[in-house]
């Protein structure tokens, strides 16, 4: 970031990639969990994420990281001391999948409250009962409204690099928010890809050293945490949480601007890639693994002459609400792919939807737009689904959305 | 036979003009006149000293201590969740620990102590203390146990004493008795459980006088996770004049309702023997807190019935509820 030299230097002066390994999402998030040098890991296994934990003994085991490796007795223990760990000033992990994820809700809860800084993996999947090991993403959801960092990877590749992005953005202390990262379960948890391994010298550059600063619980800055407010201040502190999320949109931007800069142009956009969107009238919107489909489906109609695009959403809060404005509404149509479902909600759609549709509302010219609820469980999104899914957006660009504007795909009925 | 015990390197406070002046736990909180939990913070956070982080959990010794951000806490303290405690140990021993060696802080020995009520240490959050213990982080847990979840009220809770009226409990024309637990004898059973956690104790914040202070300073001197359990009489919950906070103390000691001892090394060391000092009868005890006001005489010999036996059968008395000897039971 202070870098004086800035590009020109850094792709001569040592390669900023150790080496090339073909790893799943789990192992991934571990390389990238190593690389920023994390002090304190807690650990509790729930599929799919899991892994990510086996992963790391493994990497402390063999001496590739000094840190805790702490095997908790619940997810609420596990966040609880991740959070602590955080507020004494120590670069803290954690993660979980569904239910594990919701039984220590509470502390994820407060860790956002305490404004600290620490970075969380879901391997998102479905919640019980009844038991199921796949993907779903109401999981990470449910974090929307809780003052977090939320987004998605939608490759390996991706998913280590946005531990290291996560981290500079979550400390910032312009930001202060801890981060939650979602991935696939199975579909990327699980799934191997051929990736670049950045050099630890170059993750130097980009990631500084974690500082919290007057915050900071230790001997020598004797401050109390969190005393009790009750309704003299609680607005105040909302607001004040709201505001770093504002914030957060900047660091974002200049986060991503340094990581282009050192790492090469890999995000031409923070918040959400556009596949084939130029001249495009349809688009399918998603967040997660589901890009792979879907672009793919894009791909063969484009080949039929359809004029179909792909936008792969990254970040959901804070949710690039302008972003996605200026893009949306330049296309006829747009559906949204929800991994997810919000009960009894508007239309009762899913949860992306009611944001997209939200945020596009201000518009004089909006799209048509109708919802998809698919791949829930870990039930596979396919090239056919998505084409499906095209064909019934494109339907809404001639006809406008119907009335029945959410369809569940790939339901047995 | 006196048993061996391993020397323990602390600065013992001998006499009450020994103890220090300075306070870590000072004005600033709004906590009942007579509360003992406020005692046992002022006591914890004097005999710990300024090189300490604590944590509290939720309860009335954190929306009492620090209400509309005001603040007792001379140490660094910071909230953590009710079920909390011992994860909130165990994340700030372990941070600190971690930034040590990597060096990104200095190397010296902060104290970190948690603080939970009975509700939130001994009921929800046992799980998570129980993993603390059995860390090999040098952490302390105090459970300072009023008897009740005091701070929504009143409510009973696994540690409150059998028969008492709570507002979760409250006698009635059909049922003069709504709580029917016997009190969960949690130090016991964390001694129990974790074999290498070398000191748990049970004490209170006024008798013997500086007994608790000693202890706090025995626990953190010991080195790895350790856990005092302190009886905390609470004029509101218990329903007496606040002038009495002090006696009820002794007098719960002095009945052998509440036991009070040290496991250092697993041996058990009596703070009061009860046996050969002899106990009170519960009666003296009971009679002198409205919240027992409803029990008739049946259920103060049960008491006292039980109260017995924790004395005269179990194989180590008032501290493990384990009977005939060492012969297992013939089936
Ligand atoms: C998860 C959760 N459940 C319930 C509460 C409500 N609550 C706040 S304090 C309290 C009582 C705690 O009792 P105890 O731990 O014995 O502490 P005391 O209030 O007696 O000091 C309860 C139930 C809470 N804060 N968090
Ligand atoms: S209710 Fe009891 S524990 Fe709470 S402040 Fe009052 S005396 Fe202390
Ligand atoms: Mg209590």
């Amino acid at each position: 970031m202070e870098d004086p030299l800035g590009v020109a230097t850094v792709a001569t002066a040592s390669p900023v990639w150790e080496r090339e390994e073909l790893l799943n999402g789990c192992q991934a998030v571990a390389q990238g969990v190593r690389l920023a040098d994390v002090d304190v890991i807690a650990a509790y296994p729930i599929r799919p994420y899991t892994e990510v934990m086996d992963a790391l003994s493994k990497i402390i085991a063999d001496g590739q990281l000094d840190a805790e490796y702490i095997i908790a007795d619940s997810e609420h223990s596990q966040f609880e001391i991740v959070k602590h760990a955080s507020s004494v000033g120590a670069r803290a992990f954690g993660g979980s999948s569904g239910t594990g994820w919701m039984f220590g809700f509470e502390a994820l809860v407060v860790a956002a409250t305490d404004r600290l800084p620490t970075l969380f993996i879901v391997g998102n999947r479905a919640l019980d009962d009844p038991g199921a090991f796949g993907v779903e993403h109401n999981d990470a959801m449910a974090l929307r409204d809780m003052g977090w960092l939320l987004c998605w990877a939608a490759t390996a590749q991706e998913a280590l690099e946005h531990v290291l992005i996560g981290y500079r953005i979550a400390e910032d202390k312009r930001v202060l928010m801890p981060m939650a990262l979602a991935m696939d379960g199975a579909f990327l948890t699980h799934s191997q890809h051929m990736l670049k391994v950045p050099a630890k010298e170059a993750v130097s550059r980009f990631l500084p050293a974690y500082d919290l600063g007057d915050r900071r619980l230790h001997p020598d800055n004797p401050v109390s945490i969190a005393p009790q407010v009750n309704e003299d201040w609680v607005m105040e502190l909302r607001r004040q949480n709201w505001e770093a999320a504002r914030r957060a949109k900047g660091v974002i931007a200049e986060a991503y601007e340094e990581f282009n800069t050192i790492f090469g142009e890999r995000y031409p956009s923070p918040y959400f890639d556009e596949f084939m969107t130029d001249d495009a009238e349809t688009v399918l919107l998603g967040l997660g693994a589901v890009c792979m489909p879907a672009r793919t489906a894009v791909r063969r109609l484009r080949e039929q002459g359809k004029k179909v695009g792909y936008i792969n959403l990254r970040w959901f809060r804070p949710f690039p609400t302008q972003e996605l404005r200026a893009s949306l509404g330049r296309f006829k149509s747009v559906g949204v792919i929800d991994r997810n479902f919000a009960h009894g909600s508007p239309d009762c759609g899913g949860i992306v939807f009611q944001d997209v549709r939200s945020c596009l509302y201000p518009l004089a010219k909006r799209p048509a737009m109708v919802d998809f609820i698919g791949g829930l469980g870990g039930r596979d999104l396919s090239i056919a689904d998505c084409i499906r899914m095209y064909d019934i957006t494109a339907k809404a660009a001639r006809d406008g959305a119907p009335e029945e504007c959410v369809t569940w795909i790939g339901l047995r009925e | 036979m006196s048993p061996k015990l391993p020397v323990i390197d602390f600065e013992k406070i001998k006499k009450v003009h020994d103890a220090p002046l300075e306070e870590f736990y000072t004005s600033g909180h709004r906590t009942c006149q007579g509360c003992e939990s406020a005692l046992v913070m002022r006591d914890f956070a004097k005999a710990s000293g300024p090189r300490t982080v604590a944590t509290g959990a939720t309860g009335c010794m954190y929306v009492a201590n620090t209400s509309y951000l005001t603040t007792p806490w001379i140490i660094p303290w910071m909230h953590t969740q009710l079920g909390a405690g011992g994860s909130s140990a165990i994340g700030m021993a372990a941070g600190l620990r971690a930034l040590m060696r990597k060096g990104k802080i200095k190397k010296e020995k902060i104290n970190v102590i948690n603080f939970s009520g009975d509700l939130g240490g001994g009921d929800m959050g046992l799980s998570g203390i129980s993993g603390a213990l059995q860390s090999d982080y040098d952490l302390l847990i105090i459970m300072y146990d009023n008897e009740s979840a005091a701070n929504t009220d009143i409510q009973a809770t696994g540690l409150t004493t059998y028969g008492a009226q709570t507002t979760f409990t409250p006698p009635g024309s059909k049922h003069r008795i709504m709580h029917r637990r016997w009190k969960k004898n949690v130090a016991a059973m964390l001694a129990v459980g974790h074999p290498t956690c070398r000191y748990v104790a049970t004490a209170s914040a006024t008798f013997p006088a500086l007994d608790f202070m000693n202890k706090t300073r025995k626990a953190l001197a010991i080195g790895g996770p350790t856990f005092i359990h302190t009886f905390d009489p609470c004029p509101k919950g218990w329903d007496f004049h606040p002038a009495y906070s002090r006696e009820l103390g002794e007098l719960g000691i002095k009945s052998g309702i509440f036991p009070l001892y040290e496991i250092i090394d697993g041996q058990v060391v009596y703070t009061y023997d009860a046996r050969r000092k002899g106990r009170i009868p519960v009666r003296h005890y009971l009679e002198k807190q409205g919240r027992f006001a409803h029990l008739i005489d049946e259920d103060v010999d049960y008491i006292q019935k039980q109260v017995d036996v924790m004395w005269n059968e179990w194989e180590v008395p008032g501290v493990a509820p384990f009977k005939a000897g060492l012969q297992v039971a013939a089936r």
